[in-house]
């Protein structure tokens, strides 16, 4: 505890301190110093960016944060400030709970499966010499299906009447629902969430395998004869980066980009059908006009990314070594 | 020379065009042919007057119109016109200075209102309590039921007019190889319908129409929970099928010629034309007759036109003219016709009466006659806000009951619990 805190001082001092030398015009840093020559160009070239941060995220943000104290009536006519009652509503309802429940287990699934499968792909890839890539293009063509046309693809697989997966479940004795059977239409939310993510793992994790040298890769050969060892001791770790950074993508996708899959298999009406905490935040508030209980839960998801994102780079990160 | 007074010409021409035309906008939540058939209207306006121009624009389904409509009013870019659904009608008609009421519009524009020229079932849903028009129906629906013709000769019965009947039909159905029963969107059909064509109060405060204050939705009654209980075991028994909340995979067995029975909306009957290739035909929803006062009219569902506020004088004049084109007979009987909604006045049924279509078509006149049904002190409807959310509550209860999570008073008492605080939370909201 002590050495965390020390730690962050230290790095709250160093930051300053960066701050500060980037102030002064004396600092010792020749080579990489760009000069302007009034102090405001800087922030010209910044503007562009800048705007777009503050139109796009601050300004929504605080908004969100604003009416998730209110009770609003759809069309903005009276708000009532109610405290944090959004908030205690939304955290009570255990329909809330539930929901909360299924995101984390879809993030873990669909992050670990897409991962998994797409290095295991892109290590089999990486091997193949003839036609490989032909077998690439066939991997990553998957990437270029927009979710929404995923969502209908797959619901067409899975659909009741006419979906050849529900025929070969039918086959094997079991009666997939998907639409009614709460954990029939998460395999199917799963299912195509993967099928969609995986080439995009695959590209990253290829790529990643074709930078690895080598000459590292032969002296590995000399080292250990068993394939496993070596893809464990030298190439997973140089890939680490690679699988950080999927890592980071892959668990913002669960959570957010699988918004259109889900629209599609639920077919806006969720009834008792497993949703993600932001199909929530849209269901209530574009659907139920509930503008103050939406704001509620997207602040809270907004507090559960940010805390997500410190995790990872505080505790993750420092094991990965960049080259 | 020559080119540019010509051009000169043109812009002065082009000018004037522009400066005596009115331009209103219209907003609706409808796609596939119902979409078509707007832009069809929306022209015939265009053609019948000089004055104004209406410009129709799909905004996705109901709720996306309800919603884009609302944040474009939050932003003071609302457009003229705006069509709500019937379970959005309570927010938009709380919300008092959204809208202006169709009423009084088309009174302060100069043209003629009489409510009595309405159908009775379509008065009171989009009006106040005073029976004042906030709201212009606009596509009005009943839930009726279709039948497969083949299917009742096959199994040598009639189609049923009550619920008692269907159960005694239903396993010479079966045994002539067809599903007996699907039915879509049962919130609609089977909380809300059944409400009014069996007589049932939905909620306190007189079905909601009096005030927002402490409405209290009612559903844990015995016949709201025995109208579900049947229907599960008609599900168990191979007597009904249920496929989830979505309209379409309700509606697919029937057109696909499996189900001999389907509880659709009448306006639905433009599309069945295309898709379905057997012979059907249609008859009221059925009620319990074991119910006292059971039969009485369905209420409208489909959605109205709400005149947005905050607009220049013109243009209101230019929406009341739109309107009052809309309510005659003439356009009418074309939109009766073109998508299986109800004509919504007595001339226009009058008129596609006399013009012999219900003798070519026939299942284009039940729903119709079931809104003339003879009224009941319930039959009318209900206005209750969050109503969406109560709603998608309701759906998530009934694939619970349909997938044996739940039992049916069970599943009724969460749906009267969370429908109470929605109605709390939008009384607040609206107070």
């Amino acid at each position: 505890m002590t050495d965390t805190s020390l730690r962050t001082a230290a790095s709250h001092r160093s930051l300053l301190d960066r701050l500060r030398a980037w102030h002064s015009a004396e600092t010792p840093n020749p080579a990489k110093r760009v000069q302007f020559d009034a102090p405001l160009t800087p922030w010209l070239f910044l503007l562009p960016q800048l705007a777009v941060v503050v139109v796009f995220f601050y300004w929504p943000s605080v908004q969100a944060v604003t009416s998730s104290f209110y009770l609003e009536d759809p069309f903005g006519f009276g708000a009532t400030f109610v405290g944090t009652d959004n908030y205690a509503d939304a955290l009570q309802s255990s329909q809330y709970a539930s929901t909360a429940l299924f995101t984390a287990f879809f993030c873990l699934v669909v992050t670990a499966l897409s991962l998994g499968l797409g290095l295991l792909l892109a290590v089999k890839a990486d091997k193949v010499i003839r036609g490989a890539s032909s077998y690439k293009t066939l991997l990553i063509s998957v990437y270029a299906i927009a979710p929404p046309v995923a969502g209908l693809i797959g619901m067409m697989i899975f659909d009741l009447h006419i979906g050849p997966l529900t025929d070969l479940a039918a086959f094997f004795g079991y009666d997939l629902q998907v639409g009614i059977n709460y954990w029939d239409t998460a395999i199917a939310l799963i299912t195509i969430s993967v099928w969609k993510q995986i080439p995009y793992n695959f590209i990253f994790f290829l790529s990643g395998l074709q930078s690895v040298p080598v000459s590292v890769r032969e002296a590995a050969l000399i080292d250990a004869r068993s394939g496993w060892r070596r893809f464990r001791d030298v190439t997973l770790p140089l890939l680490a980066p690679t699988a950080f950074f999927l890592l980071v993508i892959n668990i913002t996708y669960a959570m957010f980009d699988t918004f259109p899959i889900i629209d599609v298999v639920v077919k806006d009406k969720p009834a008792n059908n497993p949703i993600t905490l932001v199909y929530k935040v849209y269901l209530d508030g574009f659907k139920g006009n509930d503008i103050g209980g939406s704001s509620a839960q997207s602040v809270i998801l907004m507090v559960v990314v940010a805390a997500l994102t410190v995790l990872q780079f505080r505790f993750l990160e420092r094991r990965v070594h960049y080259g | 020379m020559m080119k540019t007074a010509t051009t000169t010409l043109a812009f002065a021409l082009m000018g004037t065009t522009v400066m005596a035309q009115t331009e209103i906008s219209w907003w609706h939540g409808m796609g596939g042919r119902n979409g078509e058939v707007i832009n069809e209207i929306s022209q015939m306006f265009n053609d019948a007057q000089s004055e104004c121009v209406l410009t129709p624009v799909s905004r996705g389904t109901y709720e996306e119109a309800l919603s884009s409509g609302i944040a474009a009013f939050r932003s003071g870019e609302q457009p003229n016109i705006l069509q709500v659904f019937d379970a959005g009608a309570a927010t938009i008609i709380a919300a008092e200075g959204a809208t202006v009421a169709a009423e009084d519009l088309i009174t302060a524009a100069g043209e003629e209102f009489d409510r009595e020229a309405f159908i009775a079932g379509v008065r009171n849903f989009y009006a106040d309590s005073d029976g004042k028009f906030i709201g212009m129906p606009f596509n009005s629906s009943a839930p009726i039921m279709y039948y497969n013709v083949e299917a009742f000769e096959k199994a040598g019965v009639e189609p049923p007019k009550t619920w008692e009947e269907f159960e005694a039909v239903a396993p010479a159905l079966k045994e002539a190889g067809y599903l007996p029963l699907t039915a879509s969107q049962l919130t609609w059909m089977m909380v809300e319908n059944f409400k009014s064509r069996n007589n049932q109060q939905f909620a306190t405060n007189n079905n909601g129409y009096d005030s927002v204050e402490g409405t209290q939705i009612l559903v844990t009654d015995e016949n709201q929970v025995m109208m579900f209980e049947k229907l599960k075991e008609w599900a168990d028994a191979g007597l009904f099928g249920f496929y989830g909340a979505g309209w379409a995979d309700n509606q697919k067995p029937f057109e696909q010629g499996e189900s001999a029975l389907w509880i659709g909306s009448s306006g639905s009957f433009g599309g069945l034309q295309q898709t379905a290739n057997f012979e059907f035909s249609a008859d009221f929803m059925p009620y319990w007759d074991a119910i006292e006062g059971a039969g009485t009219q369905s209420f409208i569902g489909g959605a109205a036109l709400f005149a947005m506020s905050g607009k220049p004088e013109a243009e209101n004049t230019c929406t009341a003219k739109f309107f009052s084109f809309l309510t005659s007979p003439e356009t009418q009987v074309f939109y009766h016709k073109a998508t299986g909604y109800v004509p919504i006045t007595e001339a226009a049924y009058e008129l596609a009466k006399s013009e012999g279509y219900y003798d070519e078509k026939p299942v284009a006149e039940v729903g119709i006659q079931q809104l003339m049904l003879e009224g009941g002190e319930w039959s009318k409807g209900y206005r209750m806000g969050f109503y969406p959310q109560i709603r998608t509550v309701m759906e998530r209860e009934f694939n619970r009951i349909f997938s044996n999570e739940v039992s049916v008073p069970d599943a009724f008492q969460t749906i009267e619990d969370e429908g109470n605080q929605l109605l709390e939370r939008f009384s607040k909201t609206a107070g």
